[in-house]
């Protein structure tokens, strides 16, 4: 059975949004959660039905993001790195590749991890990379450290960015492999329950069917075909934290009175909340657009993606904010969600391409349109 | 078809860079407005408008390094497809 943005949104409200707080304190979601999430065809339905795929279309699988998003962005960051690391084997992986590892990561027997960041650099400094491939044999011997891996402390699978000679190369390394040493991140401000670690590769030896994608040139191609599809995913489920942010105060202001009125009749807390509705409604159509370009293979879909992204992040950080002020000291409070939308709606506008890369980015498109 | 392919892909890269002359055998790398995200577009483009598929040991950037270039690249994987 496909999944649907329906189906999905009736696994939230049953599964994920009630124990969305306890994942968070927890730190982790609980395995029983990720194996429901594979039993449903959520992990990566984009991939193709002969290895265990829906051939699920873009614009619906960011239908599907929106609403895990909506419920958990732990667990939306994980269906994130894992489809990265999915559309990156599926777009780029030899036959032999794919036939290894797709159906497993399509039904989650497999949980792959995107290995790009650095202790000493930015996620969006790629330049930056220290971990070092060299040549052994046939095959590669890894040396580095990678950090903020989402997923990290599950994986099985680790998508592992490093320098081969003067460009940067892409590696598929098993956690099982010697020399790979997992060490978990706590107390992150938001997504704390996307099992976020850092990962050590020591002398790990790697056979030459490791490399996947091009040899020295993953920056223009393996990168940045999976970092689009993760800022994709990042969009939606911020478009996501903006629903569950509306949802929230609607709910709450429709029920809460305060001198004698509604708080659903304060004018200023009226203000508010169409701001949620516009910029919810704002980000639907960036993501769709976005998803439709997917779709059609059109490269204008890296800009559209850019843009989405940089929409949905912010307005997510603004309606989550502007939800805590609506609930008061309830909203900083654990009896409530929003703190909890808050914090992870921040992380949103870190991951995947900062804000600032994105307002240094997007203007081009200014330039181009004017000829200049 | 060469003639075809060039006109694309020049009318692809000046679109994106309107401010630039691209003369065919330039090196647009050398020009220092070239990023991972336009080489992705670029790939993403070639692929789309000549409905091929570049195998990974075409994706090296002396294939992406000019008009050129690209032209035989689309030219040589036009003959295997």
């Amino acid at each position: 059975m496909s999944p649907t943005p329906e189906l999905t949104r009736e696994f939230v409200d049953a599964d994920v949004a009630p124990n969305a707080d306890e994942f968070d304190r927890a730190e982790r979601l609980p395995e029983s959660l990720l194996k429901q999430v594979g039993s449903l065809g959520l992990w990566a339905p984009f991939l193709p039905e002969a290895v265990g795929g829906s051939g699920t279309d873009y614009v619906t699988v960011g239908r599907i993001h929106t609403e895990i998003g909506r419920g958990c962005s732990g667990l939306r960051s994980m269906l994130t790195v894992h489809g990265m690391v999915s559309w990156s084997v599926n777009r780029w992986g030899t036959d032999e590749q794919k036939d290894r590892w797709l159906p497993e990561l399509a039904s989650g027997a497999t949980f792959g991890v995107f290995c790009l960041s650095e202790p000493d650099s930015s996620g969006s400094d790629s330049k930056a990379e220290g971990t070092l491939a060299e040549p052994d044999g046939d095959g590669w011997v890894l040396n580095g450290r990678k950090k903020w891996i989402t997923g990290g402390q599950v994986a099985d699978l680790m998508m592992v960015f490093a320098r081969t000679g003067p460009g940067m190369s892409t590696f598929l390394v098993p956690r099982t492999a010697p020399g790979v040493e997992v060490t978990p991140v706590l107390g992150m401000m938001g997504t704390a329950a996307s099992m976020i670690a850092e990962i050590t590769f020591t002398d790990v030896k790697l056979g030459a069917d490791a490399l996947l994608g091009p040899r020295g040139w993953a920056a223009g191609t393996v990168m940045t075909g999976a970092l689009d599809i993760g800022r994709y995913s990042v969009a939606c489920g911020s478009l996501g934290i903006v629903q569950a942010a509306l949802e929230a105060s609607a709910r709450y202001t429709a029920e809460r009175s305060a001198g004698g009125m509604l708080l659903r009749d304060q004018p200023q807390l009226r203000a508010k909340i169409s701001d949620m509705v516009t910029s919810r409604d704002a980000a639907r159509l960036l993501c769709e657009r976005a998803g439709r370009l997917k779709d059609a293979d059109d490269p204008e879909t890296i800009m559209a993606t850019w843009i989405a992204k940089y929409h949905a992040s912010t307005a997510a950080t603004k309606a989550a904010s502007d939800a805590v002020q609506i609930h008061g000291a309830n909203g900083c409070s654990p009896d409530y969600p929003v703190a909890r939308l808050y914090r992870d709606s921040k992380i949103m506008e870190i991951i995947e391409g900062s804000t600032e890369l994105q307002q240094l980015t997007i203007a081009d498109v200014a330039y181009r349109e004017v000829s200049l | 078809m060469s003639d075809t392919a060039r006109a694309e892909l020049r009318q692809f890269i000046v679109g994106k860079f309107p401010q630039i002359e691209l003369a065919d055998d330039q090196d647009i790398f050398a020009l220092g407005f070239v990023n991972s995200l336009f080489a992705m577009e670029l790939v993403m483009f070639i692929e789309k408008t000549f409905s091929i598929r570049i195998p990974n040991d075409e994706l090296k950037l002396d294939n992406f390094r000019s008009v050129d270039a690209m032209s035989e690249l689309i030219a040589r994987q036009s003959v295997t497809a």
